[in-house]
Formats: structure tokens, C-alpha cells, sequence
């Protein structure tokens, strides 16, 4: 049994209302335990589209398709997802698209599982080789800052954007067996 | 699929079916694969509500589902390949559980890598494409039968109260056309087209 210490954080309702303000639309998801209370506002939500995914990379394509639309999207994901969409990050290059990810990041700060840690530790560096500004919220009282900030140069400077959610913010998974 | 035994459906033409498709559209919006799908969309005529993929390989059906789910009211078509579709089985999945009726796929099958000299794909005279949408939960899959089969499933599916998803047997010719390169102008066409960008 994996269980994260868990405590009623309020960050991530305070990201899902910085994504109400901006008028995101759709919001493809691979479930993190580190986004659960984020996902359940989405899908809660009368405004936003929360869309399971089978692999991170349908996100990519998803936003791409969205924004030619009309609507705005954000795209979650744990830091392992991120290896998925390294040749469909190309999508964001080549059409200028206004990117936003959110990723929890698993494979440092605590990790007990040594699977997550050679994605965990090239997470940042295969996001920014992949033209992504790489922005980091560690702690509960910066983390509306930060994302606020991403939202905004994604959104407004069309500066394709990952905002990653630290281990450390999140809470090391426990190894409980 | 080409060596598959007791098969009814004519093998057609890619190039065909796409300007058959494109005759029949007003301002619906259709997104072409990469390689010869999207050759010969622009091959059959340019249109501002063309959306051409000329890289990331198999992501033609979840950009198109994003469009379909941004823009319910208009009918959005996305034409991809057997091997393409290969790559991304699951994201019929993904637009099975949406369910988005604006949407119409079609899945041209040749069996092989075409563009890349031929090469038959892993699943070619093994996997029934159109019986993996069934059961990925796209009830409103079929095979079209010849040329008129397929005009008729795509009228049908203009009206469809689920996503369609038509798949064609297509011979190993390659695209009609040459795509223009410019992913930006691509896109900035696209959005004029889908009316939610207006030109400076």
C-alpha cells in the first residue's frame, strides 16, 4: 500500500481558480494522486471539461485542437508523463500554440521508488530542450504566484509554459508495506 | 489489410474518397493526418477549415477531438492512417467516453508504411481496426463497402446522435499533392476558418 501524508491542502483550489479566471475550457488529465483534488474540482466544474486520457501525449494534441477551436485548455500530468510527449511537444514549437502543463513531480524530494527517478530527475531539462518555459512551486504559499505567472505567460505571451508542482509541495508518497 | 481473406470491401482509392468527402462539405472542419492522408486533402482543394499534420505521428483523431469538443455545433471529420491510428489505439478510448456526435473519423487502411517504401505494418492481415473502435465502446464503426458505401456512411454520420468512425480499404498509391510547410499558417487559416480569430 502507497498512501501520501495527507493534510487539506487549499492550493489546489487555489489553482483551479486561477484556471476559471483565465476561462480554461478543457482540462486533459492522466490521473496523480498529486492532482486528485484538482481533477475532482474539474469535473465538478459547469464551466471546464475534464478528459481522462490514455497516454499524456492525446493531451498535447487535444490542447492543440482546442485552442484552433476557440478554447483555452491545460493539460495534467505526473513528471513521467512528460517522456510521453517529448515528439508531440513539437506540435507546440511549430503552431506557436499558448501551452500550459501542470505536473506533479514524482522521483526526488523523498522518493522511495527508484522507477521514478531517472524521469523525476530529467523532467525540467526534456521540457526546456523541448521549447517549454520551466517554472517550480515547492511551497503551499507560492504555489498561486507561480501558477498565476504560468497561466499568464502561456495564455497572454503565448510562451509554452510547465509550472512543476515539487515533490516537496506535494508530500513524499509513503512506503507503508 | 490487403491479403485478408473473406473480405467484402473494395479496395478504393485515397485521393477518391477525399474529394468525394470534400464535395460534400460547406463548413465543417476536417483534420488530415500525417504523410499521404493530409497530400491528398490539400491535393483535393484548400480550404480554411483544412487542418494539415505534417509530424506527430498518429494524433489526427485527439486534435480533432479537441476541435469537435471547442466547437460543438460544427461537424468536425479526421482523416488518418492505419499505421498512424496504430500508434494511438487508445485514444479511441478517450473519444469513446466523450462521446462527441460532431465527430467523424475515417481510417484509411492500406496495410503498410506506405511513404516509407511499403512496409507492411505489425498489424496488417492480423487486427480489424474498425473491430477494435467497436469494442474500444465506438458502437457507430463500420467498413465501407466500396465508393458509395462510404458517401452514404458519411451523410449518415452527419446527422449521427454518437461519433462515427468509417474505415476504407485503400490501395498502395502515395498522396496526390505536396502539403505547404508552414505550420503557422496552417493554423492561423484554420482559426479564420473556425471563426475565432480575425485576421489583422
Amino acid at each position: 500500500m502507497h498512501a501520501r501524508a495527507e493534510t487539506a491542502a487549499s492550493w489546489p483550489d487555489e489553482i483551479f481558480s486561477i484556471l476559471q479566471r483565465f476561462e480554461v475550457r478543457q482540462v486533459p488529465y492522466v490521473p496523480d494522486a498529486g492532482h486528485s483534488q484538482l481533477i475532482e474540482r474539474v469535473l465538478g466544474s459547469s464551466t471546464m471539461r475534464g478528459i481522462a486520457l490514455t497516454t499524456e501525449e492525446e493531451g498535447v494534441a487535444l490542447l492543440a485542437g482546442a485552442w484552433a477551436g476557440g478554447q483555452r485548455g491545460v493539460l495534467l500530468m505526473q513528471s513521467s508523463g512528460v517522456g510521453n510527449c517529448i515528439n508531440m511537444l513539437s506540435l507546440v514549437q511549430i503552431f506557436r500554440l499558448p501551452f500550459l502543463t501542470l505536473v506533479t513531480m514524482r522521483g526526488e524530494w523523498g522518493e522511495f521508488n527508484p522507477w521514478q527517478v531517472p524521469m523525476g530527475s530529467n523532467t525540467q531539462g526534456i521540457l526546456e530542450l523541448s521549447g517549454v518555459k520551466v517554472l517550480r512551486a515547492s511551497h503551499p504559499e507560492e504555489v498561486r504566484e507561480v501558477v498565476e505567472a504560468g497561466a499568464s505567460q502561456a495564455y497572454n505571451a503565448c510562451t509554452p509554459t510547465a509550472v512543476l508542482l515539487s515533490q516537496r509541495l506535494i508530500g513524499a508518497k509513503v512506503f507503508t508495506k | 489489410m490487403t491479403n485478408t481473406q473473406a473480405r467484402n470491401t473494395k479496395v478504393m482509392n485515397r485521393f477518391d474518397l477525399t474529394q468525394r468527402l470534400v464535395t460534400k462539405l460547406k463548413d465543417e472542419a476536417v483534420i488530415g493526418g500525417i504523410g499521404n492522408t493530409n497530400f491528398d486533402l490539400w491535393a483535393a482543394g484548400h480550404r480554411p477549415e483544412n487542418f494539415y499534420m505534417l509530424g506527430s505521428m498518429g494524433l489526427a483523431f485527439p486534435i480533432a477531438l479537441g476541435v469537435a469538443l471547442a466547437q460543438p455545433k460544427r461537424r468536425v471529420f479526421a482523416l488518418e492512417g492505419d499505421g498512424s491510428l496504430l500508434m494511438q489505439l487508445g485514444c479511441l478510448a478517450t473519444i469513446a467516453t466523450l462521446a462527441p456526435k460532431n465527430l467523424t473519423m475515417v481510417v484509411m487502411d492500406n496495410g503498410i508504411y506506405q511513404i516509407t517504401g511499403s512496409q507492411p505494418t505489425p498489424a496488417a492481415g492480423h487486427t480489424d481496426l474498425i473491430a477494435v473502435a467497436v469494442a474500444s465502446g465506438l458502437a457507430n464503426s463500420s467498413w465501407a463497402a466500396d465508393e458509395d458505401d462510404f458517401e452514404r456512411l458519411i451523410e449518415q454520420s452527419m446527422s449521427a446522435t454518437v461519433p462515427t468512425l468509417i474505415g476504407v480499404r485503400i490501395d498502395d498509391k502515395p498522396g496526390t499533392g505536396t502539403t505547404r510547410r508552414d505550420p503557422v499558417q496552417i493554423r492561423e487559416r484554420f482559426m479564420h476558418g473556425m471563426g475565432v480569430r480575425q485576421p489583422l
